[in-house]
């Protein structure tokens, strides 16, 4: 395994040069201490200049989530009395179903381009594209809930824009998010992709989703915010161990891809 | 860093007993391999002798399950970061972005490969596969033999030292070949190290100096191109390639 | 290495002789024996639960079992991708395989014991859901081996969610005994409830232990077979 971000690996004149001298123009390169940065902002500038053109995720994770919203609307008969009870597990089930869609499409550009291949082809940290597609990620399942999560409070008429929730939800969003986007590349290069996504994704974030749901319930309730830390915590506690171990994954996920 | 004590020059590719197996089937098998510095080695074989398997040990997309290889006499493993700075690939697909224009496509390698000056590289590339015209049309718009070039342009954007050329006229008209092989002319010049799979004797026999006829995962013939002829050629590939 | 070669040597050919693992098959199966004779007639009955507790004998031990086996997994994953031998993952997986296997019997004996004490099958008591998540997580860990193509990539694929599962086990533990709160835990137990208990979990370790090195053997011998035939493919 290439030995990573120890300086010495980064900038090596050695071999070459030796033997032919460089030809024509020579293509410097820029060192220094931004360069990890500056390969996350080139693959995440990239990732965000196609969803614009395409609005592939957006769209998707949207009207799916709106869909979602309709069906448990008529699934539940949601009226004033029962709403209560299970409003916050129809928002997170939305949002969970919405995003695992949009998780789904963010490696299949890669992939049916071949496109995967030439990023591992590039001398970059593997890191550096977890990193940018997580980015990515919770910026396309942030922009879906910033329409979806109004329409929600609005459709069954809860008040949900307390700041708690949205803490609540952005947090439920990051730790969502970074195993989805290890399990979005694994996935992508199984059979029944579409199928595994969810198969692996959903048992994995059974915890999240426990305490996201507990937490805007009781939110909603208009509990007050130190009646939720036991699960704002757990949530916490699942948002960093699931980002630093899918940091220290994600490069196996992705060796020898195609 | 120096090797062997900076004593004599060093392969720009060296492989040594090479295999890689799939399952219960063997892709490559005890493949040697040495390539100068400025040569060009022009890979045959039919489909399935394991010529993309070659090519995508060689870039470091794949381990080789037995051997080892040697890009300046560097190995991958420790020294991933900097072989693939001096490796430019085209391969069957062009790795690029459908939704971004040819030129954001470049601009994005070239960023990938933390060049200095960007714009001028892409400027200078664009040039060179005649493609200046078609910068601003993003790459769902561009026709196959367009893409390749676009592809052939990325792949020399950061000024490699070792390209390697899967099938590069695969599915591309009279015109486009001929174009590849102009390019080969022109690399010459350049006395970069070149690696070329194809199904093309005659690009072969006309732009490089090196053969080697792969035959269900073995080397089966190699050997200098002294001046030999295109029948000379197809009458070895009959004998080597196609004899398994 | 000669395909005769290897054939021949005797190792490769179960003989008559009785293998120290043929020892270990026969140690589980009569600690087995004993635990279940202890279970059904040394131990005495529950007072409150009655004879229906008695699965306990060997619920409790199958759980245990299939948590150890999957710090295997775990551990044998991290091995994987460290070391790249195939071995780890032929550990990984039939330790897999062997965990959710026990983890299935331990939701139905779960099950059974909760039809005879609360008169229904399927509680979401923390401990049975516990185990039931860790369940749907290796079952998950299964079916992504089977639908990812090229062993070497399913390895990794593999290891890489035996890695990212395992850490989901405190998470999941703590997360489910705080959704459905805290629960007494019972008290002391008289000396033949312990020392009957004690006896099971040495006869499930050892019943483990078995199947495991077993299943290693058979992908093991596998491996072999495949590289043999690579070998002499033409």
């Amino acid at each position: 395994m290439e030995q990573q971000l120890s300086p010495a690996a980064i900038d090596e004149p050695a071999a070459r040069g030796a033997v032919v001298a460089p030809p024509g123009v020579v293509a410097r390169t820029v060192h220094g201490l931004n360069r990890y940065l500056r390969e996350v902002g080139a693959l995440l500038w990239k990732d965000l200049l196609i969803e614009l053109r395409t609005r592939d995720a957006f769209v998707s994770m949207l009207v799916f989530g709106v869909l979602s919203l309709t069906v448990f609307n008529f699934a539940f008969e949601l009226r004033a009395d029962s709403v209560a009870l299970v409003a916050p597990g129809v928002l997170w089930v939305a949002i969970l179903f919405a995003g695992t869609l949009g998780l789904g499409r963010s490696f299949s550009h890669e992939r049916e381009r071949g496109s995967m291949e030439g990023l591992l082809l590039c001398p970059v940290d593997r890191s550096s594209i977890y990193v940018a597609k997580l980015l990515a990620n919770i910026v396309f399942i942030v922009a879906a809930e910033v329409v979806l999560v109004p329409v929600f409070g609005s459709f069954f008429d809860v008040s949900i824009l307390k700041p708690g929730i949205v803490a609540v939800i952005i947090l439920g969003t990051i730790g969502f998010a970074a195993v989805g986007t290890v399990f979005a590349a694994m996935a992508v290069n199984t059979r029944a992709r579409e199928v595994m996504l969810p198969i692996l994704l959903l048992p994995i974030l059974l915890p999240l989703i426990i305490a996201s749901v507990k937490a805007t319930g009781l939110l909603i309730d208009g509990e007050p915010w130190s009646a939720t830390w036991a699960w704002v915590n757990l949530l916490i506690v699942f948002d960093v161990v699931y980002l630093v171990v899918s940091f220290l994954v994600f490069e196996y996920v992705i060796e020898d891809w195609g | 860093m120096t090797i062997d004590g900076g004593v004599g020059p060093v392969p720009a590719v060296k492989l040594e007993g090479v295999g890689k197996r799939f399952g219960r089937t063997n892709a490559l098998r005890g493949i040697d391999l040495e390539v100068w510095p400025g040569e060009r080695l022009a890979v045959f074989g039919p489909n399935g002798s394991g010529k993309t398997t070659l090519l995508r040990i060689l870039a470091g997309l794949t381990r080789p399950s037995q051997g080892s290889v040697s890009i300046d006499g560097l190995e991958y493993r420790n020294n991933g970061r900097s072989l693939r700075r001096r490796i430019g690939v085209v391969a069957h697909h062009p790795y690029l972005y459908e939704d971004l224009t040819a030129e954001e496509n470049l601009q994005f390698y070239g960023r990938m490969f933390g060049l200095a000056e960007i714009q001028p590289r892409v400027d200078d590339v664009l040039r060179r596969v005649g493609m200046e015209r078609r910068r601003r049309d993003r790459v769902r718009t561009l026709s196959r033999g367009m893409q390749q070039r676009l592809a052939i342009a990325r792949a020399i954007l950061h000024d490699p030292d070792l390209l390697l050329l899967d099938e590069p006229d695969t599915g591309l008209d009279q015109e486009m070949s001929a174009r590849i092989g102009e390019f080969l002319e022109d690399e010459r010049g350049r006395r970069r190290t070149v690696v070329l799979t194809t199904h093309n004797l005659r690009l072969g026999v006309e732009h490089c100096d090196r053969f080697m006829i792969l035959a269900r995962g073995r080397a089966a013939y190699q050997g200098r191109n002294d001046g030999r002829d295109l029948a000379q050629l197809e009458e070895l590939y009959w004998r080597h390639g196609a004899a398994a | 290495m000669s395909v005769l070669g290897r054939a021949a040597a005797p190792q490769r050919f179960p003989s008559i002789r009785l293998r120290p693992l043929d020892l270990l098959g026969l140690v589980a199966f009569v600690l087995i024996a004993v635990s279940m004779g202890m279970a059904l007639l040394y131990a005495p009955t529950e007072l409150i639960q009655g004879d229906p507790q008695r699965v306990f004998y060997v619920h409790l031990p199958m759980a245990i079992v299939s948590y150890i086996a999957f710090v295997i997994v775990f551990v044998s994953s991290i091995l994987y991708l460290w070391k790249r031998r195939i071995v780890y993952d032929v550990v990984a997986r039939s330790s897999a395989e062997i965990g959710v296997f026990f983890t299935t019997l331990v939701i139905i004996s779960g099950g059974l014991w909760g039809q005879a004490t609360w008169g229904t099958f399927w509680q979401w008591e923390p401990r049975l859901t516990f185990t039931f998540i860790l369940w749907l997580i290796y079952v998950a860990y299964l079916m992504l081996r089977q639908a990812a193509q090229d062993k070497e990539r399913v390895a990794r694929f593999a290891a890489v969610l035996g890695i990212i599962g395992f850490a989901d086990v405190p998470l999941v533990f703590a997360s489910v005994y705080l959704w459905r709160g805290i629960h007494p835990e019972p008290a002391g137990m008289p000396q033949a409830m312990a020392t009957t208990l004690f006896v099971s979990i040495a006869a499930f370790l050892a019943l483990f232990s078995y199947l495991l090195i077993h299943r290693i053997r058979v992908d093991r011998a596998r491996e072999e077979l495949d590289e043999m035939l690579a070998t002499v493919e033409d």
